[in-house]
């Protein structure tokens, strides 16, 4: 018999190994040392005029430009090294600076895949924290306490309900209990039943529970769902207030990203002073609330603000400020369908709401966005320009609208579309009162340190391959040979994979690729031990190729669906470093069972398949 | 062709294997591990001297800042320094989140000259806390997922088998860094999960050898038919064993401070796993009584029977 490969299987083999190519060929171009400026607001493009600018200051400043161009909106500046990349950050910062805010410069590497390549939608693989150097936090977000001030104010309104319904109800005590819960005591049963009676009409986010001591208790307790809302706003308002922090850190590709209940995920790549990036995010927003002045109002009692272009002069009194705020959502008209953004204010806050607004209505209110922002100023001293980074306070008004109804705790403002209701309604949680925020973890790599990882990285996965390499001819001879192929083969498809998927390269991910080249020739082993077996039992060279490769292929698969099973375990148990190693472990496992049989057995078919052989280069066998 | 009878020395490979066991439990109880920062929270930082420092004159320095509970070493070579901070039960957890920048700052002004920093991490005693039952809740599922997988493709004599000798495998490796004091850290925890991995790849390896004997040689006691599957595969078992070693050396020696551990658990692993499938998951086999009718390919009512 002879061992052929139908055609099929030989074109498969030669696509996917193509398509590995191609979209492993990018890493083979080293990125670029790059200046970036984008703007700090999204979807705003940096214009012709910032070009230009900046170009000119940084041939003025002699610095050697590779190329410069806008990319995707945002400015980019090529350089040859480190060095020059940084003097001409500075440079571009300065250039920009004279042209106004809003301008976000940053270092970043960027990628010199070839057009062609690109086009076909292949990109380098990223790199971790622990290879490019930068900062990670974790953010924990105290949704607990957000929870106990929220029952706090419940408090507050459901005592003032009682005091002051149609029929008042004396309650006699009221707690705060452990475990977020509130205990009102009762004289008598009477006086509870009418209490639960009017607290059940009136706030439906709690479950009551009737207990007797000294007194009649009610222990009211908030629902799941309730409290799971509270912890989203508060998780969500400070995703905002991070997300707004983090332009001004100047950095490339920043990851905002909520993880789990209460935690927030911040990745900075290429910051390294920590400090500074700890100070900038802690920085909260608030709102205010402020009538529209009447135009006879003298001018001492009023501020001017611009919206939307024009100026308008808001009374110096203010309603109440964003710490009042409790909620701010998307919702839509029931009558109209057309979005709004719907504001839950604490009872005080609506009160006060109330009172601002009963006599007022047709006239308009707006709502104030101040921030503490940081902004350079360049200064001579001595004879030479130094750059002074100094706090400012930036307030914006973000909406104004017309009073419709005298306002209380929860009211609308409508009259927007969907954008502008969805960015409204994130001012307005990232000025709300701010959920505590501290960091339960932080790891910061230097970029040496990260450079010296992608080194030490590399240096492992070659010397590996080569031991295993070698190790692989010494003992399989041309059999060896053909494992070792299907192995370089395999080295490919994994870069690919990865590239393809966007999946993060890290130091950890690196040992999983290392473990892959030692684990993958297990399953070229496991064939040529098998063909050596059926040779020995007499079995000619063809057939025995041919059993070797049958009767191999369930243990292999076995054995591989069960590391893959631990693998996928890793990936979602996992956090950081453990996430990394599973994913290069996984996709190796893949990709080997791919190139160690159908692979090898297409090297195999070509080489010695197709013609009669009376003996088989496998290496030393046993008699 | 000459036979290892594996099997006439399971006995002994046995009670060699409770006592280490016994060592490695005990070790684990009165000592337990040297749980990295990953899991107790705390802070550390690593930072790159110009010069060779002496840790001891460092140490006395921070004595004199006020710090205290901080761990001085080399990492790597003389020129870099870690400090490591155990968490500071007298401040909160914004305050413990600082504590990094303010070590840094006061090497800086010991130092007199600007330092690179190298790795500044902080861990919250709630997120270590977490970590750890996540871990072991992580290894529980493996081993269970494993169980059932085996279960249905095998049978559960070879399942139990297989998990036993991963018992093993992961207790002997967890027992020998208790008993050596080696670092245990989140990487070492993944090197744990791919232990489990390997030595299940060669279980199974084994165990599919010894369902086809049980199936094809129709004579001879358990015992010899796994001692004749054990020779067959032996070839195969120490030559993986081998070109995996050889990477695993490589990140050993090669792969710089940060995965020494985690390449360290993986060599022990791979070497115990070896040795644990061919004594502790075959062995089960004889211990439990593996019998040709386990393995017997069931016949479906109606269905064509073609003796092959």
């Amino acid at each position: 018999m002879l061992n052929r490969y139908p055609l099929w299987k030989n074109l498969l083999i030669l696509v996917v190994l193509a398509l590995g190519g191609i979209y492993a060929a990018p890493n083979l171009y080293p990125p670029d040392f790059a200046v970036q400026v984008s703007r700090d607001q999204t979807g705003v493009n940096v214009s012709e005029t910032a070009l230009n600018a900046a170009q000119a200051a940084l041939s003025e400043s002699g610095l050697s430009v590779k190329s410069s161009g806008i990319e995707a909106g945002k400015l980019l500046f090529r350089f040859n090294d480190s060095e020059t990349q940084l003097s001409a950050k500075s440079v571009v910062e300065r250039a920009l600076h004279d042209l106004g805010r809003g301008y976000i410069v940053a270092l970043n590497s960027a990628p010199t895949t070839p057009d062609w390549l690109a086009s076909m939608g292949a990109e380098p693989m990223k790199y971790g924290l622990d290879l490019m150097g930068g900062v990670h936090f974790l953010m924990q977000v105290d949704t607990d306490r957000a929870v106990e001030d929220r029952l706090e104010g419940l408090e507050q309104e459901i005592k003032r309900t009682l005091r002051s319904g149609d029929e008042r109800v004396r309650y006699s005590s009221s707690e705060i209990l452990p475990g977020q819960q509130l205990r009102m005591g009762f004289a008598s049963e009477a006086l509870r039943s009418q209490a639960r009676r009017q607290i059940e009409e009136n706030y439906g986010q709690f479950q009551i529970i009737e207990t007797e001591g000294d007194e009649f208790f009610l222990d009211l307790s908030m629902t799941d769902d309730n409290v799971r809302q509270i912890e989203d706003f508060a998780v969500q308002q400070n995703l905002q207030t991070i997300r707004n922090r983090v332009n001004e850190l100047g950095v490339s590709e920043p990851l905002v990203q909520r993880l789990g209940r209460q935690r927030i995920v911040v990745d900075l790549p290429g910051v390294q002073d920590t400090a500074e990036a700890k100070k900038i995010l802690g920085k909260v927003a608030t709102l205010e609330f402020r009538m529209e002045a009447k135009p006879d109002a003298p001018r001492s009692s009023t501020l001017p603000y611009d919206y939307e272009g024009r100026s308008v002069r808001l009374e110096r009194d203010l309603i109440l400020r964003g710490e009042r705020v409790f909620d701010a959502q998307v919702g839509f008209d029931p009558d109209s369908g057309l979005p709004q953004v719907n504001i839950t204010l604490d009872s005080e806050g609506g009160e006060l709401m109330h009172r601002a607004t009963r006599y007022d209505i047709g006239r308009r209110m707006a709502v104030v966005f101040i921030e503490t922002k940081t902004r350079d100023r360049y200064e001579m001293r001595n004879g030479e320009e130094v750059k002074i980074s100094e706090p400012y306070v930036e307030e914006r008004v973000i909406s104004l609208a017309t009073v419709q109804a005298a306002l209380g705790v929860s009211f609308r403002i409508t009259g927007l579309n969907a954008g502008e209701a969805r960015d409204l309604a994130l001012l307005l949680r990232a000025g709300a009162l701010a959920a505590d925020m501290f960091i339960a973890e932080e790891r910061t790599v230097g970029a040496s340190l990260g450079q010296q990882n992608i080194e030490l990285g590399a240096t492992s996965v070659v010397i590996g391959l080569a031991l295993v390499v070698v190790f692989m001819v010494a003992f399989y001879q041309w059999f060896g040979v053909a494992a070792n192929i299907a192995l370089a083969a395999n080295m490919v498809l994994i870069v690919a994979m990865m590239s393809a998927l966007s999946a993060t390269l890290t130091l950890p991910g690196i040992a999983g690729i290392v473990l892959t080249v030692g684990m993958a020739v297990d399953a070229n082993v496991l064939i040529f031990s098998r063909i050596k077996e059926e040779l020995k039992n007499g079995a000619s060279p063809q057939a025995a190729i041919n059993a070797g490769f049958d009767r191999a292929f369930v243990t292999i698969l076995d054995a591989n669906i069960t590391t893959l099973l631990v693998a996928i375990i890793l990936y979602t148990i996992g956090t950081g470093p453990v996430k990394g190693f599973a994913i290069t472990l996984s996709i190796g496992i893949m990709t080997s069972m791919f190139t160690a049989i159908m692979g090898t057995r297409a090297i195999v078919n070509l080489v010695v398949g197709g013609r009669p052989v009376s003996k088989l280069y496998i290496g030393w066998q046993r008699s | 062709m000459m036979q290892i009878p594996f099997m006439k020395g399971r006995k002994i490979a046995a009670l060699g294997s409770i006592a280490v066991l016994l060592i490695s439990l005990l070790s684990l109880g009165l000592q337990q591990l040297n749980w990295g920062l990953d899991f107790t929270g705390g802070t550390l930082v690593e930072v790159e001297y110009p010069e060779a420092v002496v840790p001891e004159a460092l140490r006395q320095a921070l004595d004199q800042k006020g710090w205290n509970g901080h761990i001085v070493q080399h990492f790597g070579s003389d020129r870099d320094i870690l400090v490591r901070m155990p968490p500071q039960k007298d401040r909160d957890e914004r305050e413990n989140a600082r504590l990094g920048d303010a070590l840094f700052e006061d090497m800086e002004s010991i130092a007199g000259v600007d330092l690179d920093l190298r790795r500044a991490e902080f861990v919250g005693p709630a997120v270590g806390e977490e970590l750890t039952n996540q871990g072991g809740v992580g290894l529980l599922v493996a081993l269970g997922m494993i169980l059932i997988y085996i279960s249905f493709r095998f049978q559960l004599k070879f399942a139990l088998g297989a998990v036993i000798a991963l018992f093993h495998d992961v207790l002997i490796t967890l027992g020998l860094f208790s008993l050596m004091g080696w670092e245990f850290d989140l990487t070492v925890l993944a090197a744990l999960l791919a232990v489990i991995g390997y030595s299940l790849n060669d279980t199974i390896v084994v165990s599919d050898r010894i369902r086809e004997n049980f199936r094809a040689v129709r004579r001879g006691a358990t015992e010899e038919l796994i001692d004749l599957s054990l020779n067959q595969t032996l070839g195969r078992t120490l030559m993986t064993s081998m070109t995996t070693l050889l990477v695993l050396l490589a990140l050993f020696f090669l792969g710089g401070e940060l995965i020494r551990g985690f390449s360290l658990a993986l060599t022990i692993g791979v070497v115990v796993g070896t040795y644990s499938s061919i004594y502790i998951a075959s062995n089960m086999l004889v211990v439990l009584g593996l019998s040709r009718e386990d393995l017997m390919v069931p016949v479906k009512e109606g269905a064509d029977q073609d003796v092959p």
